[in-house]
């Protein structure tokens, strides 16, 4: 089995209904290889969450399509996790059922699913909260249980929509750093979207900027820096240069409301609906 | 009178503690207060009944005293009757109310999940729910041929709206965040259902089961007035007939005793099956 090749071809995606519909993105076309790590960087609402939606199989093409190792993407599946910016985690189960739910669903007994569980947690570190509820941990924590949740279906492609953007500074870093680790070991293709330039020059092997309404791709850099990196790397005269040149791309664009790898919001419901 | 207990919640810390005990005096305010307002709610009836207290709009003449109250109550504590007429109706309620659990999630599960099953089925459900348990009581007697489950029928129809309603709340209420993260990691079909739509649900399903336990002892009297011997609803209607007034009061309080009882019931069960939700108020 290949590693995770996406192939992205002339995609379209229309979102809203009627009146409200737009085109969030525009002819977008990227490839990207096996175990590459792409930040997909740009101002809020330039339908880079929209790009990550399709990628995951959440959101289907107006035109233009999705391939993965060859296959078209048409629906979510659990070769592309999906981590999402505020998380997801259950919060009737405990964090090690949390983490197992990939395994549940694949039918892994459950002693075998907990042993794995465990080791994948312990790997992000956090051995010994396996027993807590989700409410119980910080934002940071819960996010590397979300991350470890969709690690433990050892995902070919690893889509990440601004996972560490409610974390404060320190943390945020902090994720940062362990997130190159993880990464570093199981070496899946990462397609993670950000609008902080420093988190993407950081993070990233390749940064795909784009731009809003319709959404498209603007420019794309490669970055020439090595790994592992440390966090002295963000004073590095190359990374600063490169920051000022990501500070003119995304120079004088408009902020517009954050889109969800899900789409637009729901609709309200109707209103003849009795009140509870 | 307005709760006098302010419980303070506990410091944040590093590592979440298990749930924080207010201190002992503030729980024994708590009580005390409780009983202090009962106690003054007795002695404004007891002012209001020996007085025989009589305005234009209301009178206390008939009014049966506490003192008679607490007479009748002991005469049935200590009669036979008393176990007889509380089995009927625990075994109405139960039936009624687990009817109405049946259907009311049943339903609502269906008609939060699915568009069709809303258009469908909420139009005819919408419009029965503003009919209160007595206006059913007619036709119950006219459907059904026992008298028996004409009863149950009439409490189910107390209890089934509420589970109902809270359960479509429930379901349209569920992240759809957490439904996709759950396609994500491989779920499909039944186990979306199952693993995400139900237990997000449940607590608010639990508050529905909640509410109609206690609406289900609401419709008590009014179902068995439709006939029978026994049962704490019959008891308090047929005291009226009979002119025998502080077993209304009785009855009465008996009904109150024993709705609060079960509604406490479910909630503690809730508890127990939903430790999560405790967790709620000392996250971070």
């Amino acid at each position: 089995m290949s590693a995770g090749r996406i192939d992205i071809e002339h995609l379209q995606i229309r979102l809203g209904q009627g009146a409200q519909a737009f085109e969030a993105l525009h002819d977008v076309s990227l490839g990207i290889a096996p175990g590459e790590f792409v930040c997909l960087l740009g101002p809020s609402g330039c339908g880079k969450s929209t790009l990550l939606g399709a990628l995951a199989g959440h959101l289907s093409p107006t035109a233009g399509g999705i391939r993965i190792d060859g296959q078209p993407v048409s629906g979510p599946d659990p070769s592309r996790g999906l981590v999402f910016q505020q998380h997801t985690l259950f919060p009737w189960q405990r964090v090690i059922d949390n983490v197992a739910f990939g395994l549940k669903m694949q039918g892994v007994p459950r002693a075998a699913r907990r042993e794995q569980a465990a080791a994948l947690l312990a790997s992000v570190g956090l051995a010994g909260f396996e027993d807590r509820y989700p409410t119980q941990l910080s934002g940071g924590m819960q996010q590397r249980v979300e991350i470890a949740r969709v690690l433990i279906n050892q995902p070919r492609v690893l889509l990440m929509d601004e996972p560490f953007g409610a974390l404060d500074a320190l943390t945020r870093v902090k994720m940062q750093q362990l997130l190159l680790q993880v990464w570093e070991r199981i070496r899946t293709t990462v397609v993670f979207v950000t609008h902080d330039i420093d988190e993407a020059l950081f993070l990233a092997d390749r940064i795909v900027v784009m731009s809003a309404r319709p959404g498209r791709i603007v420019e794309q850099i490669v970055l020439p820096f090595g790994r592992p990196r440390d966090a002295a790397l963000v004073t590095d005269p190359a990374f600063v240069a490169l920051k000022r040149r990501c500070l003119g791309l995304l120079h004088g664009a408009e902020p517009l409301p954050r889109l969800s790898p899900l789409g637009a919001p729901a609709a309200a419901p109707a209103a003849w609906r009795f009140a509870v | 009178m307005t709760e006098a207990v302010i419980v303070l919640p506990a410091a944040p810390a590093e590592r979440p503690a298990a749930a924080a005990q207010p201190p002992a005096w503030s729980r024994w305010r708590h009580w005390s207060w409780g009983a202090l307002s009962l106690a003054a709610c007795v002695l404004l009836w007891h002012g209001l009944s020996t007085a025989h207290v009589r305005t234009a709009w209301i009178t206390f003449a008939n009014v049966p005293t506490p003192l008679e109250v607490a007479r009748a109550g002991v005469d049935l504590l200590t009669s036979p009757k008393l176990l007889h007429h509380v089995l009927w109706s625990l075994w109405r309620i139960a039936a009624g109310f687990v009817a109405a659990a049946a259907f009311g999630v049943g339903l609502g599960l269906l008609i939060g999940r699915f568009g069709w099953a809303e258009r469908l089925l909420l139009p005819p459900l919408e419009v029965l729910r503003p009919v209160p348990a007595v206006a059913w009581i007619p036709l119950a007697i006219l459907m059904f041929p026992s008298s028996e489950v004409s009863m149950i029928f009439v409490t189910f129809t107390g209890a089934v709206f509420p589970i109902l309603l809270n359960t479509i709340h429930g379901v349209e209420g569920v992240d759809r965040r957490l439904v996709a993260s759950a396609r994500s990691l491989g779920a499909r079909g039944w186990a979306v259902f199952s693993q995400v739509i139900l237990p997000s649900a449940a607590p608010s399903i639990a508050t529905g089961l909640a509410i109609g336990m206690g609406t289900c002892w609401f419709c008590l009297v009014s179902a068995e007035m439709i006939s029978g011997q026994f049962g704490i609803g019959y008891f308090t209607w047929e005291s009226y007939t009979l002119q025998n007034y502080p077993g209304i009061v009785v009855g009465m309080l008996w009904i109150g005793l024993f709705g609060m009882g079960s509604s406490a019931l479910i909630r503690l069960a809730a508890r127990r099956l939903m430790p999560w939700q405790a967790l709620k108020g000392e996250a971070r």
